[in-house]
């Protein structure tokens, strides 16, 4: 789960982490409040999207008076932002940050993530702050510090005070940035993270340490004991139906495509979207009803691909595992009663029970395409969608 | 011979009176695997479809001498119970628990690599393992598999099952398939199971199954170029899928443009496997394969 920089920063500072001042502003009318709580200018206004690259975009404004940050908060707030992590789209800005400024003299980056190969989790860390580190691992990968944390000793205050070192800090900055370190593994144990970073950690002109950007992603699977995390989450920056998905437990990602599709298991759901692709069709959506998905959930799960306006066709594939065919009938009959399907459906199933689950669908009336293999319900799924 | 399970492996069920775990207890043992016990804390004395139920491992392997565990047990405990396996001295341990929090699984792999170097954790979040006619020690469905000469192993579930079927369907049957599972800390990676099948004298071929995320597929390559000789067929899916967006599991996510498809295709390439890009046409390469037409 992702959550923006405001809270982000919280989080920091329940830590202890150097955080400038800085508040939300959900209204035109609270940031002004704020401002003048603030009693003094410059100010910095982010953007809240949860995507990177906003200064770039133009969601990041350094403001000099109550006007100017009267007219920049009302020109993005509520509008989308477009940045080149987000799509041309963008994701709707539901809320600003407003922050006071910083005198940056050098900028650091800094990071804690797993690294897969070695299961382990690794501290990165780099002299060259403020950009991005794909593109610093890209041009200069000497320039990144990474270090390994053993997973039963954590990560250590020398190993802290050696990446500070290696990053140039000398004298009392030395600890104070190993201070930074430890306590952003501390965030990253304790908060079940998968990814904290701060990019860019700043050394001011009056020679303090500044956490100026911030950056945590949640384990998903570990929320059930981080109920403070879960009332973070910002529907906003979801599409309304992966909103809708996630309330029935199903696994939704909405695409550009018309042809959606219906899967169990999320490598036979890419493999379908894959396969789609190939047929010279593009997929509406990747979408993994689970293994030990219900008819109620099959329902569910019909009625939001259907709700999609751009499907042309529907490409339901199922391999019955544990999700057994006929339930997936079921699933299929039962939705199909409340929300008249109104494109054409190719139906691929396999597996368990296969032969009632057929039996069902050719009894129900539907009207329905059936294909023996994924190659082939690809390809009528696209033919019957290019008629539409 | 085949890999991993067998005829001979004793099997316990972790969480077996869950209603995953007796379901699918029952459903190995009808399919000839030697289910010989069960554990769930607070239940011992129970049985379920005639296995007897254990209030812990140590207990079970005591009255059963079982050498591998099937765990079903809820996220929250899984690790704990994969843990509790091994320090019993289960040398195989599946485990089949979806959703079990990354830094819960960080130290438990590191733990088990440790203290256990020849202890095998399959899985988390993986449908198990199965040698057909032999044994089935998971979630997939028997029917579907047939014995013989291909092993597969793959980060997906129902795309194993697509692979197997696929192959029986043709008349080709499989040595061992392993499910390694969609987690980003998986047990066991590609490069673990390719050397067993390459080791294994009855797998002529190999099938491998990878997804986006992560580097696996390509530390599969290096190990295949360096080890394998017996003709590995490949395929990787989510080629269409965008990045930064999480594909189901928790592990098949493409960040900071690493992990795509297309690097994984490359390496497989290079390193000399036979690559599919449509998942639909894996049964018939790898029947040219081995005839040797490819």
């Amino acid at each position: 789960m992702k959550v923006h920089e405001h809270q982000a920063k919280e989080i920091f500072r329940k830590y202890g982490l150097p955080v400038p001042e800085g508040y939300p502003a959900f209204t035109v009318k609270e940031a002004v409040e704020i401002a003048e709580r603030f009693g003094k200018f410059p100010l910095v206004v982010k953007a809240q999207i949860h995507a990177g690259g906003r200064g770039k975009a133009g969601g990041v404004k350094v403001v000099k008076s109550i006007d100017e940050l009267e007219n920049y908060v009302s020109s993005i707030l509520g509008k989308k932002l477009a940045t080149f992590q987000t799509g041309p789209e963008g994701l709707p800005v539901s809320r600003v940050y407003i922050e006071e400024a910083t005198n940056i003299d050098k900028e650091y980056y800094v990071s804690i993530t797993l690294d897969r190969s070695k299961s382990k989790l690794v501290l990165m860390a780099s002299a060259e702050g403020g950009m991005e580190i794909e593109e610093v691992a890209a041009k200069n990968p000497d320039a990144i510090i990474k270090v390994e944390i053993d997973p039963f000793l954590g990560l250590k205050s020398y190993q802290a005070r050696e990446v500070a070192l290696q990053l140039g800090f000398t004298g009392k900055l030395i600890n104070k940035v190993a201070s930074v370190l430890l306590k952003l593994y501390e965030v990253y144990i304790k908060e079940d993270a998968s990814l904290v970073e701060i990019n860019p950690l700043v050394l001011t002109k009056e020679g303090n340490i500044v956490v100026l950007d911030a950056k945590v992603d949640f384990d998903d699977n570990a929320l059930y004991r981080h109920p403070e995390i879960m009332e973070m989450e910002d529907p906003t920056q979801e599409s309304e139906l992966e909103v809708e998905a996630k309330k029935y437990n199903l696994n939704y990602i909405k695409l550009d495509g018309n042809i959606a599709c219906m899967v169990n298991g999320a490598g036979l759901a890419m493999a379908t979207m894959d396969t789609i692709k190939l047929a010279g069709g593009e997929p509406a959506n990747f979408l993994d009803v689970g293994g030990s998905a219900n008819a109620e959930q099959i329902a569910n799960a019909f009625k939001i691909i259907l709700s999609d306006p751009n499907v042309k066709a529907i490409f339901i594939n199922i391999f019955g595992g544990i999700l057994r065919c006929d339930r997936l009938a079921e699933g299929i009959i039962k939705a199909s009663e409340e929300v008249k399907p109104h494109v054409p459906i190719v139906v691929r199933m396999e597996g368990t029970n296969v032969e009632l689950g057929k039996k069902m669908l050719n009894e129900s009336g539907l009207n329905l395409i059936t294909a023996d293999t994924m190659w082939e319900g690809a390809l009528k799924a696209v033919e019957v969608a290019n008629k539409q | 011979m085949a890999v991993l399970v067998n005829k001979d492996t004793k099997v316990i069920v972790q969480g077996i009176t869950g209603r995953e775990g007796s379901f699918h207890a029952t459903q190995c043992k009808a399919y000839g695997t030697q289910v010989v016990g069960g554990v769930t804390p607070g239940k011992g004395g129970q049985e379920v479809e005639g296995i007897p139920v254990f209030n812990s491992v140590q207990e079970a392997v005591k009255n059963t001498g079982a050498d591998c565990s099937l765990i079903f047990v809820p996220p929250p405990f899984a690790a704990d119970a994969i843990v509790e396996a091994a320090d019993n001295g289960i040398k195989t341990i599946i485990c089949i628990t979806e959703g079990i929090p990354v830094n819960d699984m960080i130290p438990v792999k590191n733990y088990l690599k440790t203290y256990y170097p020849d202890t095998v954790l399959i899985g988390p979040n993986c449908p198990g393992v199965i040698t057909p006619e032999e044994a089935k020690i998971g979630i997939m469905p028997g029917h579907i598999f047939k014995r013989g000469k291909v092993g597969i192993v793959s980060r997906s579930g129902t795309l194993t099952y697509e692979a197997a079927y696929q192959l029986t369907q043709r008349g080709i049957g499989q040595s061992t398939a392993v499910g390694i599972g969609g987690d980003p800390v998986p047990g066991t990676v590609f490069a673990d199971v390719l050397k067993w099948f390459q080791d294994d004298p009855e797998t002529e071929a190999i099938v491998l199954i990878g997804e986006i995320g992560g580097t696996a597929e390509e530390e599969a390559a290096e190990f295949i170029k360096e080890y394998v000789n017996k003709p590995v067929i490949a395929y990787i899916a989510g080629v269409t899928a965008p990045p930064g967006k999480r594909m189901g599991h928790a592990g098949a996510i493409i960040s900071g443009g690493k992990g795509t498809a297309d690097e994984k295709y490359r390496a497989l390439e290079n390193a000399g496997a036979i690559t599919v890009k449509n998942p639909s046409i894996i049964g018939e390469t790898v029947e040219k394969a081995l005839k040797g037409e490819l």
